[in-house]
């Protein structure tokens, strides 16, 4: 139990220290890194949570497949010049001021509220069950075949417009 | 300190990661920086949807997790080819100097 406990705040800090640099860092080559950590650290929590497939997509498709186009878009554009400019928008500290209001909101919720937040006690793992991959794939191709055709489609026309967007002349 | 790991930990953290990605979005000036935020949104929704597969054992929060990243894929591809384009029309990647539609 206690290495639950201790993988769980291991990948948490993971997380959250890569999502700050992400934010902070002055080059964009070094914000892209630290949302591979802080993309990493979701696969574990993922993992832990025991969705074993979505731990693989996420690595395979997000530090595998995104984060590599991110990295080339920051390669074909000149981020130099950009680096050297002011990074934060005149408006930050009205963002600041929001976002913090939302975090308070939160931990006000969590300690004047938490009797309202009754969750009912977690279902057991239920023994003999098929395999996490098994499972997704018997809803997902089933009950939801039809938003998996639709997805299919939104990638398509995701592909189109990209490559229209990437010609020469627009 | 070792207290069992909860699905509210999990809402806690996916809060907290929502909070630094939105504040990405409406702080930076750069797009590139800008779009990774909100990747970093997107993970928070996942987050909390595993969280919630996982306490009900049922495994519909996950199949909308995997629909979560279809939808980032898409907009990470369209958003990049936007900012091709429009890098090479306008020589520049921040956004507040993209003003043409403000009055």
């Amino acid at each position: 139990m206690w290495l639950d406990t201790l993988l769980f705040y291991g990948f948490a800090l993971l997380t959250l220290t890569g999502a700050v640099l992400t934010i902070t860092r002055r080059n964009a080559v070094h914000s892209a890194v630290a949302l591979i950590a802080s993309l990493v650290g979701v696969a574990g929590l993922f993992l832990l949570q025991r969705a074993e497939f979505l731990f693989a997509v996420q690595i395979v498709l997000y530090v595998g497949g995104i984060m590599v186009l991110f990295l080339f878009v920051i390669m074909l554009v000149n981020l130099d010049e950009a680096a050297r400019l002011r990074q934060f928008g005149r408006q930050w500290w009205l963002a600041l001021a929001a976002v913090a209001a939302v975090g308070a909101e939160v931990v006000w919720f969590l300690t004047k509220g938490a009797g309202a937040l009754r969750l009912p006690p977690a279902a057991p793992l239920p023994a003999g069950a098929p395999g996490n991959t098994e499972a997704l794939a018997d809803v997902l191709f089933s009950e939801y075949l039809l938003p998996f055709e639709v997805a299919s489609l939104l990638l398509l026309v995701a592909i189109v417009g990209s490559v229209i967007m990437a010609k020469k002349r627009i | 300190m070792l207290h069992p790991i909860t699905t509210v930990h999990y809402l806690v953290l996916s809060a907290a990661l929502l909070m630094i990605g939105a504040l990405g979005v409406l702080a930076r000036r750069n797009i590139v920086v800008i779009l990774m935020s909100i990747e970093l949104i997107l993970n928070a929704v996942n987050i909390n949807l595993i969280a919630f597969a996982r306490h009900f054992q049922h495994v519909t929060g996950q199949i909308f997790a995997i629909f979560v990243i279809t939808v980032a894929v898409a907009e990470a591809a369209v958003g990049l080819g936007i900012l091709i384009a429009l890098f090479r029309n306008r020589q520049t990647v921040q956004a507040d100097e993209i003003e043409l539609l403000k009055w």
